[in-house]
């Protein structure tokens, strides 16, 4: 009787249920997200069983919403670790990310609006990017080329009404960020960005153990070095702020991004002091600077582009330039934190 | 036989693609920001995009990622995308693709840059305009046309106006042709940096702080700018308070310069009229601050300056921006010049000069007001350490050839 549940329910699982791997490779994007299979509940997030959750030690912020992601790899099939670098994930694999905001952050079994979820999709061709934004039901998620803003409010921990323009990329500005030499590839999925322990269903494991175990990936280095938790107050401050900025503004500012005409390089493995802001005059920031003579003046945060460019709202100022319209306060403060102690630091 | 049919296939081939490139219409209305960025997102390799006469007022950054297209409004007087409303987006239009052809549209108040191109082999600006309505102001975005790591690059019968940087700047690209274009109240009117082969001629620059700069910056991944050719054009009357943020390398350019090249190798300063320009018309300059880039080199080589016809000069000196001014004044004893030379060299040519294939030839007429500091003597702190005999300076002028930019 066991095992003949067991098997109508592999039966349900792989046929009618399947994700839709056609749909991942096809030249186009289909029209809703539900096309893709890839959850069993689209109001509830529920994933299809292949498709594993996952987080980030760090992640990007984006105006305090909240994110959710998963990983499909198809069956049989390895992402390759590459040191520093996303893992290469084989051609069919999606990266899925939904971006919501609790009603009230104070109590979340009020509920969430769904805004939009973000698909990459490794096709023969490359890594494709588009978003699907939710309908006012909440039950589908509807393509969107061209982006959208939405207006959302929500109320915060303080019980502050919160209120935010949202943007949706179009899929040009997914690119922005995610182009690594002119193609897109993945940002966050690096071995040492997911080297940490998250709930599964089974239970709470390390990440890479229990994708090793899912034969998603077939190695893991034994000497990762991973980014901290910036929020984590028990961290070195150097390691905190080097992470959120690593994780926030290196893959544009890379020799390879977006950014590399600044010469301005944030990423973690970043060690030259001037690259990395460290008494560099600003090249092509115009009113971006803000009066200011040089992204980081160690010592003085006030005097510092890259805090000012953090902490403002003008779109030809702000930074990134593109998925926020509200500032990050509580990582400008520690950022601020760390250059104004940077005298005393271990490494500047 | 052979050839005849090989140009048959390639006429039907022609045919073919032609009839399979369409033209999109969009014209003002509602929802114009989403039409406008969803055409562009939607239009293929081979299409036109034509924006019809109208004013869109928009509040996001329109971006276009579609290699050999065509964009183009009805006149830069007639379509006009204004952003004086923009909320997101670091500039106005954001060209990331290859091979693009933009043509007679306007791109007014955009929140940072008007125009920005990243890392384009082939991109055509011909007849656009870039404005900030509002006049010189230190919220202006930072430049009007902003090519960087591009290759092949045309800007022709452009208009650029108010940016707080460099009306057309063109960063850290190769193969490059400015001309026929107008720069007027920008910081910079016309600014080449960190580039290779560039072709600067038939503009007018006026008004601005500065009209023409050639410039070379440390700590960028492409820098040994070098190969630029100056000539035909008229920097006149550049009289703008410098109104650029502190901070920018052009923060430091004096108001009243008309053009300056600075560390910058191969530059051909030629048949220009400089003229009206109340610091100094010509300046050739080393980078001047500190840097522990050991590959960067500070130091003009190989300019050449000829045939320029230079009108009044140094009337206006703005003393308060910058050292340039300054130590001209100084040690010129308020008589500013026509031409001015730092005369900073590396220690190694301190005593004996610049290597004779490498030194400033400056081929004027003998009327034109000179002046080159002698390092040595301005250091050890003597009276008079200038130069102010132009013999000195002329010589052989070997031109530099034309630059090519591959059509596509």
């Amino acid at each position: 009787m066991k095992i003949l549940f067991l098997f109508v329910f592999l039966v349900i699982s792989t046929n009618v249920y399947a994700v839709n791997e056609e749909s991942i490779l096809a030249d186009s994007f289909p029209d809703k997200l539900s096309d893709f299979g890839f959850f069993l509940d689209n109001n509830a997030q529920t994933p299809h069983e292949k498709v594993l959750p996952y987080e980030l030690i760090s992640s990007l912020f984006s105006d305090y919403s909240y994110k959710q992601r998963w990983l499909y790899v198809p069956q049989n099939k390895f992402a390759r670790y590459v040191e520093d670098q996303v893992f290469e994930f084989p051609v069919g694999s999606a990266l899925i990310k939904t971006f919501y905001y609790p009603i009230d952050e104070r109590d979340q079994s009020q509920g969430k609006q769904l805004l939009e979820t973000r698909v990459l999709l490794n096709k023969s061709g490359g890594w494709k990017a588009v978003s699907y934004v939710w309908n006012t039901e909440q039950n589908e998620a509807v393509k969107k080329i061209a982006g959208k803003s939405i207006n959302v409010n929500w109320i915060d921990f303080e019980g502050e009404l919160k209120e935010v323009r949202y943007r949706v990329p179009n899929v040009n500005q997914c690119k922005e960020c995610h182009a690594l030499a002119d193609e897109i590839i993945p940002i966050g999925p690096k071995a040492r960005n997911i080297n940490k322990d998250i709930d599964f269903t089974e239970g709470r494991y390390n990440q890479l153990a229990y994708w090793m175990q899912k034969e998603i990936i077939s190695e893991v280095p034994n000497n990762l070095i991973s980014p901290v938790d910036w929020s984590d107050n028990s961290k070195h401050i150097d390691d905190r702020a080097r992470s959120y900025l690593d994780i926030n503004c290196g893959h544009c500012h890379s020799p390879l991004g977006n950014a590399n005409s600044t010469g301005l390089y944030l990423h973690l493995n970043e060690t030259r002091n001037t690259q990395l802001g460290m008494y560099k005059k600003p090249v092509a920031t115009g009113r971006g600077s803000g009066g200011l003579k040089y992204s980081i003046v160690p010592g003085s945060a006030d005097k510092s582009i890259l805090v000012h460019r953090m902490e403002s709202m003008d779109p030809g100022v702000m930074m990134p330039e593109s998925g926020r319209s509200l500032t990050h306060k509580e990582a400008v403060q520690m950022v601020r934190d760390w250059i104004d102690d940077m005298a005393n630091s271990r490494r500047y | 036989m052979k050839l005849s049919r090989i140009l048959t296939f390639l006429f039907f081939l022609a045919f073919f693609l032609k009839a399979y490139a369409k033209e999109v219409f969009i014209e003002p209305g509602p929802n114009a920001q989403e039409k406008l960025q969803e055409a562009m997102i939607l239009m293929e390799t081979g299409d036109t995009l034509v924006i019809k006469s109208g004013v869109y007022v928009l509040e996001d950054s329109l971006s276009l990622d579609v290699d050999k297209v065509i964009v183009r409004g009805e006149g830069m007087d007639k379509t006009i995308l204004d952003f004086h409303d923009q909320k997101s987006g670091a500039q106005g239009l954001l060209v990331t693709s290859d091979a693009v052809t933009l043509k007679d549209f306007a791109i007014l108040n955009a929140k940072g840059d008007a125009l920005k191109v990243i890392g384009a082999k082939g991109i055509s600006m011909i007849g656009l305009k870039t404005e900030w309505t509002g006049g010189p102001k230190s919220t202006n975005g930072a430049y009007g046309f902003y090519p960087v790591e591009s290759e092949n690059v045309l800007i022709d019968k452009c208009v650029a106006i108010g940016a707080s940087d460099a009306g057309i700047y063109v960063g850290q690209s190769k193969n490059i042709i400015v001309r026929n274009s107008i720069a007027q109240y920008n910081v910079a009117g016309i600014e080449i940096e960190n580039s290779y082969y560039a072709d600067v001629y038939g503009n007018l620059a006026s008004h601005n702080t500065a009209g023409i700069l050639i410039f070379d910056l440390p700590d960028l991944p492409q820098q040994g700018g070098h190969h630029v050719r100056v000539f035909d054009n008229e920097s006149i009357d550049n009289d703008t308070d410098n109104f650029a943020p502190e901070g920018n390398i052009v923060g430091e350019v004096p108001r009243g310069s008309g053009i300056i090249v600075m560390a910058n190798s191969d530059v051909e300063i030629f048949s220009n009229v400089i003229s009206g320009n109340g610091t100094v018309n010509l300046s050739i300059v080393s980078y001047g601050d500190d840097t522990e880039d050991s590959n960067y080199y500070p130091h003009p080589k190989r300019i050449q300056v000829h045939g320029n016809s230079f009108g009044p000069s140094g009337f206006n000196p703005d003393l308060g921006t910058g050292d340039l001014a300054k130590v001209l004044f100084e040690v010129s004893d308020g008589e500013m010049t026509d031409i001015f030379w730092d005369g900073v060299v590396p220690f190694s040519q301190m005593f004996f000069g610049q290597p004779e294939n490498e030194r400033l030839v400056v081929n004027e007429d003998n009327g034109t007001d000179f002046l080159a500091i002698k390092p040595i003597k301005y250091l050890l702190g003597f009276s008079a350490p200038i130069n102010k005999d132009l013999h000195q300076f002329k010589g052989i002028i070997n031109p530099l050839p034309p630059v090519q930019i591959e059509p596509f």
